[in-house]
Order: structure tokens, then C-alpha cells, then sequence
């Protein structure tokens, strides 16, 4: 029975960090159909700068309040990379897809080099509280507090953009702009803007999950972005394109799967029954879970 | 006809094709023999290749720069050519590099039979694969195929069975091969092979796109309903033209595995996905000679820049310029954003605009 709950509650904690990344994805592509590869770089970016500050800035440190500020200032830079990206790369190229994916490829592939030209390509430790790296007894199950914390922030992340996304103005206008953005433009919104908020939102997502996937992992390195990726892109086809609750759900079945099956059956089997998942998916129900219809 | 009774005007005397539009169309033959005669030449070329041409380490660059000119082209069938955004060409290439090995390696089987079967079977996957994948369209397709081709990454990193020798790859094992592919003195028979496999993909690719068949692809890249509306079956096409990619991927594999002398589970990352899409961009997709031109220089500035960022000259630089400028990839991916920003076509659409810039830019000496 142990087992069963430390393994549940590890898989939600990668659930966790799924969700973190995807329901940026997941909004950005719903509203401005971006397919945003450079996603893993402010994931990365938001690790980086938790690192940094933790290390260098006054007031900053890895624990306490100090840890809480270094976060912060991740999640900034994260979400201040996510504006600039939006504001200087993807906003000249709107409406033209195919271009767009190819820049945040290029971005994806420069901004991991120039992560790793400036601190290096081997994982580095990173930061963090004395109390993470302890383990909480749950029902008979020792569960790391690294991963508790990744699932109370996903949770309070997911709180937050609902209530953003139901009781703003700029929520609606969102909504809108995923269920049909012609419509809104024609009602004279400018619904670049709020392609920024999205990028900005999505941007402070990822970097939050980089800054406590760091925590989680222990480590930080500039690859670590792209490889949580792949799998935040299936869980956003799995959950829908552009439904922030199917990417909870999905995320909450691929973070399962992927545990329980790694546990019981072979090392690495979990990550391709989720492959296979994806799969299943889209042959029966190409709109996901809850989303739009996946195409084109 | 109205004109029947006006006098033709003396036509204007049709223009001689110049020297230079009569010799166009044998431009590819005369690259080709300058590039298979090329090991024969001792020229050293300073600052382009470290040590002469035909030296073995030089020789060995240009044949992997050639069988990625080769992939850029295959990959180019999809991207460039049906309009289909695959993020998962890796995979196919990866099954042709990891199944000779294998075959050879564990299995004992001689080069031929290894490069036979794998050829088929990576055919067929991709066939078994793109079924599926076609299944959706634009970008969910782009992401079906990356999530296919990350499950071979996963199945190469695990190493499951013990066959691929997990993150430190599988050397080949060279004992069963012909003499005259083993060896460094025989470099210069696997750089043939290389052009060899460059020149097959070429010709496959144009005579796809010269035939019928190519005729509904581009149409399919254009306006797929249109292509659906006439009667033809865009699923059908898009296989074709999926399967036929996958199976040149793998015979590039076959050739890379022999050139390399093994396999590492770099090739399966999607990353190399995304640098084939990086060629065909910088090449000019869509276009016979840009996605060529786009790998094979894509692969030599992948080596090079490594070599130029430890030069002195980029040292001396202050860190905040020098770091960035010693990762390759940083300077590609550089490259590759300003190319789809300010020339879109790629280098092939280099020339033309040159053209008229210079024609523009040149003194009209028509009298006043």
C-alpha cells in the first residue's frame, strides 16, 4: 500500500511539473496557435535565474525567504524572456505558422547554446531548503517534500489561471480568442495583447517549474528543458489545445502512467506507454480530452 | 486569325541562349565528376579544412557533409515539397544507423543482408508510422511524429535487451565488412559511397517531383482540399511521399554507420530533426539544389565553428562575445532566425535577389 501512494504522489509531483509546462503551451497555442518550442528555454531560463540569484544577489539565498525571493526573481526573468520573445519575435510573423514554429525552433536551439555557453554543459546542484530534501510520511508512504511542493504550486498555478481566465476582462477576451479570434477581432479587441499576456503567463508558468523541477531533480542543466517538453507537448494534444483543465487532466494521467508503469514493468516502458497513449488518443478523439479539434 | 494577311514583322532575332544558359543544365554533372575526382587532388585549402583535401580526416567531414546534403534533400520531400511538418525524420535515420549496427554488430550478419534488411525495415516503419500520423494534419501531425520519434530515443537510451549499448552508443564491428570500406586509408571509398547516396537521393527526389505523383504532392502542399475536391486521396499521396522519406533516411543511416564507424544516441534526439529542418530553411526549401546545399554546409559549420571557437582569434574576444560564439548551435540558430526574417527563400533566393539588386544598383548608360 505504501508503494502505491509514494508512487501515486511522485507521479502527480511530475504531473506537476507537466502542467506547469503545458498549460502555457496549451494557451498559447489555443489562442495565438503557436507552436511554441522555445517553451523549454524560459523553463530553462526560470531555473537559471533561481540559481543565479540564489548565488548572487543580495537578500537571495537557498533558504527561508531568501529561496522565496530567488524564485521570484527566476519566474521574472522567465516571464520578462516570455514578453520579450513575443514582442520581438513572434509578434512580426502572426498568422504565418509555419514561420513562427520555425523561429522558436531556432530560438530553442540558440537560447539552450547560450545557456550552456555561459554556465556550462554539466548539471550544476542546485539551491535549496533543508526541508525539501526531507520526506514526509503519508499514509505509510515516505514522499520527498520536493515533490509535495511542485504539487501545491501546480495546484495554486491552475487555481489562478481559472480565476484569471473566468473573473477578468482579459480572461474573456482569451476565451474568446480560443473559441474564435476572428470573432473578437471583428468586435474591434485587440487581441495582440493579449497573445502577450498569454506568452507572459505561460512564460512565468514554465519558469516556476523549472525553478522547482530544480528543486525536484536537485540539479540544473541546460538541457533539461527540451526533454520536459516533448512530453508537455503530449500532454497538451492528449488534454486539448488550448483547455488549461484537459492539460490538468492529461497531465494527471501521463505522470501516473508514467510512474506506475516505470515501477512495475521495465525502466523507460512508461515513457512509451504514454507514446502509446498519445496514440490511442488521437485515433479515437483528435479534439483530446476536452479541447478544440486538433488540426490544422 | 485576324493576322493572316499583316506581313510578320521581322522578328526580333530570338536571343542566342549565352554560353553560360547552354551550360546550366550539365552544371550538376560537371559538380558531380569535380567531387568524385576530388580525393585525387593534394590541394590544401588553409582555413577551410584542416590538412589537404584528400587527407583522411578531410575526406571524412566532406562524406558526413554530404550525407546530410543528402537527408536535408529526403527531409525536403516532406517539408519543402508536400508541406508536411515532420519533427520525427530522426527516427528513420536512427533506424537505419542502429539496425546495420546491430545486425552487423550483434547479429553477425554480413553488410549486405544488415543493409538490405534494415533498408526494408526501416521502409516499413515508416509506413506503420506515418499510417498512423497522417491520421492528423498540420500541427498536431508535427507533434505525433516527434512523440514516434522520442519513443526510439527512449528505446535506444534504455537499451533495452542489451542491443544498443545505451548512452555510450555501439561501435561497429568492423571485422565482417568488405576490406575496402574498413579503415583510414580507405576513407576515400566510403566518401564515394557518401556522393553516391547524395546523387541517389537527388535523382529520387527529382523524379518524383518531375512525375504525376509529384505533381499532387505540391498540390497537396498548396491547397489540400483542392487535391481532395479533384478526387485523388491526399492520405494516399502523403503516405507515399512519408514512406519514401523514411527509406531514404535509413539508407542514409546505412551510410553514416559505415563512415562514423558506429552509432551514438545523439542521432536519435530530436534534435537532429529540427537541424534537418534548420538545412532545408537555410537551403531554400521546396528547391532541387537549396536543401543540399543547405546540409552540407549546415554539417561543415557544425564542425568548423567547434574548431573556430577554441581559435585564438575568438579567445581573445571578451568572454561575453567568446562564450556564445564557441557553441555552434548558438551561431546556427542565430543564422537560421535571421534567415526566416530576411530571406525566406534560403540561399537559393539569394541569387535572384542579387540579381536585382545589382541591376538595380548598376548606371543606366541608355543616352538622354
Amino acid at each position: 500500500m505504501g508503494t502505491v501512494i509514494l508512487l501515486a504522489l511522485t507521479g502527480l509531483g511530475l504531473a506537476a511539473l507537466y502542467f506547469l509546462v503545458a498549460s502555457g503551451l496549451s494557451l498559447v497555442f489555443g489562442l495565438a496557435d503557436v507552436l511554441n518550442f522555445a517553451h523549454g528555454l524560459f523553463l530553462g531560463v526560470g531555473a537559471y535565474g533561481t540559481w543565479w540569484a540564489a548565488g548572487n544577489l543580495p537578500g537571495a539565498g537557498p533558504d527561508g525567504f531568501g529561496f522565496v525571493f530567488a524564485v521570484a526573481f527566476g519566474v521574472a526573468a522567465g516571464t520578462l524572456v516570455a514578453i520579450l520573445v513575443e514582442l520581438v519575435l513572434i509578434r512580426p510573423l502572426y498568422s504565418r505558422t509555419i514561420e513562427q514554429v520555425l523561429v522558436t525552433v531556432g530560438l530553442s536551439l540558440a537560447g539552450v547554446a547560450l545557456l550552456q555557453a555561459t554556465w556550462g554543459a554539466d548539471a550544476r546542484p542546485f539551491p535549496r531548503p533543508d526541508w525539501t530534501r526531507q520526506v514526509t510520511g503519508i499514509l505509510g508512504a515516505q514522499v520527498p517534500n520536493g515533490g509535495l511542493l511542485l504539487i501545491i504550486a501546480a495546484v495554486l498555478v491552475l487555481g489562478a489561471i481559472l480565476a484569471f481566465l473566468r473573473w477578468t476582462r482579459y480572461g474573456l477576451v482569451i476565451r474568446a480568442g480560443v473559441e474564435n479570434r476572428e470573432m473578437v477581432t471583428a468586435l474591434g479587441i485587440d487581441v495582440r495583447k493579449a497573445f502577450t499576456l498569454v506568452f507572459a503567463i505561460g512564460g512565468a508558468a514554465a519558469a516556476l517549474a523549472g525553478a522547482l523541477g530544480g528543486v525536484y531533480f536537485g540539479t540544473v542543466s541546460p538541457g533539461q528543458g527540451s526533454s520536459l517538453l516533448i512530453f508537455a507537448f503530449i500532454v497538451v494534444v492528449i488534454g486539448g489545445m488550448g483547455s488549461v483543465v484537459g492539460s490538468a487532466y492529461a497531465a494527471v494521467v501521463v505522470g501516473l502512467v508514467q510512474q506506475f508503469v516505470n515501477y512495475y514493468g521495465t525502466s523507460g516502458l512508461g515513457d512509451i506507454c504514454v507514446v502509446g497513449l498519445l496514440a490511442v488518443v488521437l485515433l479515437l478523439r483528435p479534439q483530446g480530452i476536452a479541447g478544440k479539434v486538433a488540426t490544422a | 486569325m485576324t493576322l493572316l494577311d499583316v506581313t510578320p514583322a521581322p522578328a526580333p532575332a530570338a536571343p542566342r541562349p549565352g554560353l553560360a544558359h547552354r551550360v546550366r543544365p550539365f552544371l550538376p554533372l560537371v559538380a558531380l565528376v569535380v567531387l568524385a575526382i576530388l580525393p585525387y587532388s593534394t590541394i590544401s585549402l588553409p582555413g577551410i579544412f584542416e590538412g589537404p583535401v584528400n587527407s583522411p580526416g578531410t575526406l571524412q567531414l566532406l562524406a558526413i557533409c554530404l550525407i546530410f546534403g543528402g537527408l536535408a534533400a529526403g527531409y525536403d520531400l516532406l517539408f519543402g515539397r508536400t508541406g508536411m511538418l515532420s519533427f520525427g525524420h530522426a527516427l528513420y535515420f536512427a533506424a537505419g544507423v542502429y539496425g546495420t549496427d546491430i545486425l552487423i554488430t550483434r547479429a553477425g550478419l554480413p553488410l549486405w543482408q544488415a543493409a538490405l534488411l534494415t533498408i526494408t525495415g526501416g521502409t516499413i516503419l515508416a509506413a506503420l508510422l506515418g499510417a498512423v500520423a497522417l491520421r492528423t494534419v498540420g500541427i498536431a501531425f508535427a507533434m505525433v511524429t516527434l512523440a514516434f520519434a522520442q519513443v526510439g530515443a527512449i528505446l535506444v537510451a534504455r537499451d533495452f535487451g542489451g542491443l544498443t549499448g545505451g548512452e555510450e552508443g555501439l561501435p561497429l564491428d568492423v571485422s565482417g565488412l568488405p576490406a575496402g570500406l574498413v579503415g583510414v586509408t580507405n576513407t576515400v571509398n566510403l566518401y564515394w559511397l557518401a556522393l553516391a547516396y547524395l546523387t541517389l537521393v537527388v535523382f529520387v527526389v527529382h523524379r518524383v517531383s518531375g512525375s504525376p505523383t509529384g505533381r499532387v504532392l505540391a498540390g497537396l502542399r498548396d491547397d489540400e482540399r483542392r487535391i481532395g475536391v479533384l478526387g485523388l486521396d491526399p492520405y494516399r499521396y502523403k503516405l507515399v511521399a512519408f514512406t519514401l522519406a523514411g527509406g531514404l533516411a535509413s539508407t542514409g543511416g546505412v551510410v553514416y554507420v559505415l563512415i562514423v564507424g558506429g552509432a551514438s544516441p545523439h542521432i536519435t534526439s530530436s534534435e537532429l530533426t529540427l537541424s534537418l529542418l534548420v538545412m532545408v530553411v537555410l537551403g531554400g526549401p521546396g528547391t532541387r539544389w537549396g536543401p543540399v546545399l543547405g546540409g552540407v554546409l549546415y554539417m561543415y559549420l557544425d564542425h568548423r565553428l567547434t574548431a573556430f571557437g577554441t581559435s585564438d582569434a575568438v579567445d581573445n574576444l571578451p568572454a561575453v562575445l567568446s562564450h556564445p560564439l564557441s557553441q555552434p548551435l548558438f551561431v546556427l540558430g542565430t543564422v537560421f532566425i535571421l534567415a526566416v526574417y530576411f530571406f525566406p527563400g534560403g540561399l537559393t533566393s539569394l541569387a535572384p535577389r542579387l540579381t536585382h539588386l545589382t541591376r538595380a544598383l548598376k548606371p543606366q548608360n541608355t543616352p538622354r
